[in-house]
């Protein structure tokens, strides 16, 4: 499983494009957002957490059909499924290596773009708590929605539509969490369901990912 | 007693199904015409709602229908998972467009009550926003019926979409309530407390409720039978080819 985990890293990063897109897709959502709204620094501030979960979650979204896709093309997804590890094992270290390349570089970079936004002080160190804790569900999340739709010609469309909707409790509480840590409200509660969904989704999730790549191989 | 899994069995559930069809048509129908006229004409305006109150026999009915198919998809694809009861998928898969547009008729009909009472036809309040998703939930299952061919894959993959969709779901319902704190009014239906609707408006209420299931029960069991005179046919022309 580490040396599935090692070999996914490796294509990701030397495959060319999948490690720095996600950054770079975050990075334009950032600076286009600006365009959108007027550059007003209070308001851009105000909606800086939200805005930066969203695109935290829309970069995540770019890389999921990356996961399932390529390996079922060329055949080695039916190699995996008849590997020695289970295929809950895969799944689940496919989307830790989704995790790796995308979720912990949003969560490192995402301070850095909090300033272009204009984010409060207080907010960074929230916002960083809140990524790194909420992006495993989005990788997790994700790979199921991929493991679904595996199986078809144009998938990236539906995936999204499949996906987005389940994003939504991370994405409430995520950002709930960097709002009320600007405030100096208590961040305990947001981020400790943030927490429950990442576990219960790398806990379960697996599973039924799994039984959907099972599926599709058949 | 006859074992339910009998329906298992197309020709059988087609058998029954033809006899029970026109009987929750016809239920529905008189309910339907009982408590909307009922409603719409007979009843006084509420004091503080004006006549505005009276969408309440459309609204409240289609929202709660709208996660009740959602609910009776759970079961159905549940059932398709464990027992592989071909009549329990299609049937899943028959209820999710009226789902849907239950969805709607309860979003539609909400923006066009909270105008006047609210002053909005859109807030993010947690009721609201949590209809959206769902409805987004539907989109997202019709969605991946339509996309894959092979049927039973078809069937699989949904049931896996619906249940692990059900979890999010009720995680969404109550995140959004943790979000923001909304316009809505409590719940006005409940078992245990005493109801919060007069009871001049809420016996034709009843009548539209019992209306809505009766209509909802009506079309499963139209479209779950053209899902299987469907199958039949694609089994015919296959046959054909081969022949």
């Amino acid at each position: 499983m580490i040396a599935l985990l090692q070999r996914d890293l490796r294509l990701a990063i030397r495959a060319g494009g999948g490690f720095g897109l996600g950054l770079a897709f975050f990075l334009i959502v950032v600076v286009l957002v600006p365009f959108g709204v007027g550059s007003d620094s209070g308001l851009l501030a105000a909606i800086a957490p939200g805005i930066l979960w969203v695109g935290a979650l829309l970069a995540c979204l770019l890389s999921l059909d990356r996961i399932f896709a390529l390996d079922h093309e060329d055949g080695s997804l039916d190699l995996l499924a008849t590997a020695p590890i289970p295929l809950e094992g895969v799944v689940a270290m496919k989307a830790a290596a989704h995790w790796v390349t995308t979720g912990l570089p949003l969560t490192l970079a995402a301070p850095g773009l909090g300033l272009l936004l204009n984010l409060p002080a207080a907010g960074y160190g929230w916002l960083a708590a809140s990524l790194a804790l909420g992006t495993p569900a989005l990788s997790m999340i994700g790979s199921f929605g991929a493991a679904l739709t595996v199986g078809l010609k144009r998938g990236g469309l539906l995936l999204s539509l499949l996906v987005l909707p389940l994003y939504v409790p991370t994405l409430i509480f995520g950002a709930e969490a960097v709002a009320r840590g600007i405030d100096g409200r208590e961040t305990g509660t947001p981020l400790l369901m943030l927490t429950a969904i990442t576990l219960a989704s790398m806990a379960l999730l697996p599973f039924a990912a799994a039984a959907a790549i099972r599926i599709n191989l058949r | 007693m006859p074992s339910l899994w009998e329906y298992a069995n197309p020709q059988k559930f087609m058998q029954t199904s033809s006899v029970l069809l026109p009987v929750f048509s016809v239920v529905a129908a008189i309910c339907l015409g009982v408590g909307l006229v009922w409603g719409f004409f007979l009843t006084p305006e509420a004091e503080n709602f004006g006549s505005t109150v009276k969408i309440i026999y459309i609204h409240v009915p289609a929202a709660m229908m709208a996660i009740n198919a959602w609910v009776m998809m759970l079961v159905t694809s549940l059932i398709w998972l464990v027992r592989r009861h071909h009549v329990s998928a299609l049937a899943a898969r028959a209820a999710a467009p009226i789902g849907m547009t239950m969805t709607l008729i309860a979003l539609i009909t909400g923006a066009i009550w909270g105008e006047p009472m609210w002053g909005t036809y859109w807030v993010w309040d947690p009721r609201l926003t949590s209809f959206m998703i769902l409805f987004l939930f539907y989109l997202g299952y019709i969605a991946l019926w339509e996309a894959i061919e092979n049927p039973d894959a078809a069937a699989d993959l949904t049931s896996v979409l619906c249940i692990v969709g059900s979890v999010f779901a009720l995680l969404s319902r109550y995140a959004v309530n943790f979000w923001s704190q909304g316009l809505h009014q409590g719940a006005s239906l409940s078992l245990d407390k005493k109801e919060n609707v007069a009871d001049v408006f809420y016996i034709p209420l009843l009548f539209c409720i019992a209306g809505f299931v009766c209509l909802f029960v009506a079309l499963v069991l139209l479209r779950t039978r053209t899902e299987i005179r469907a199958r039949r046919v694609r089994a015919m022309l296959a046959r054909e080819r081969m022949a």
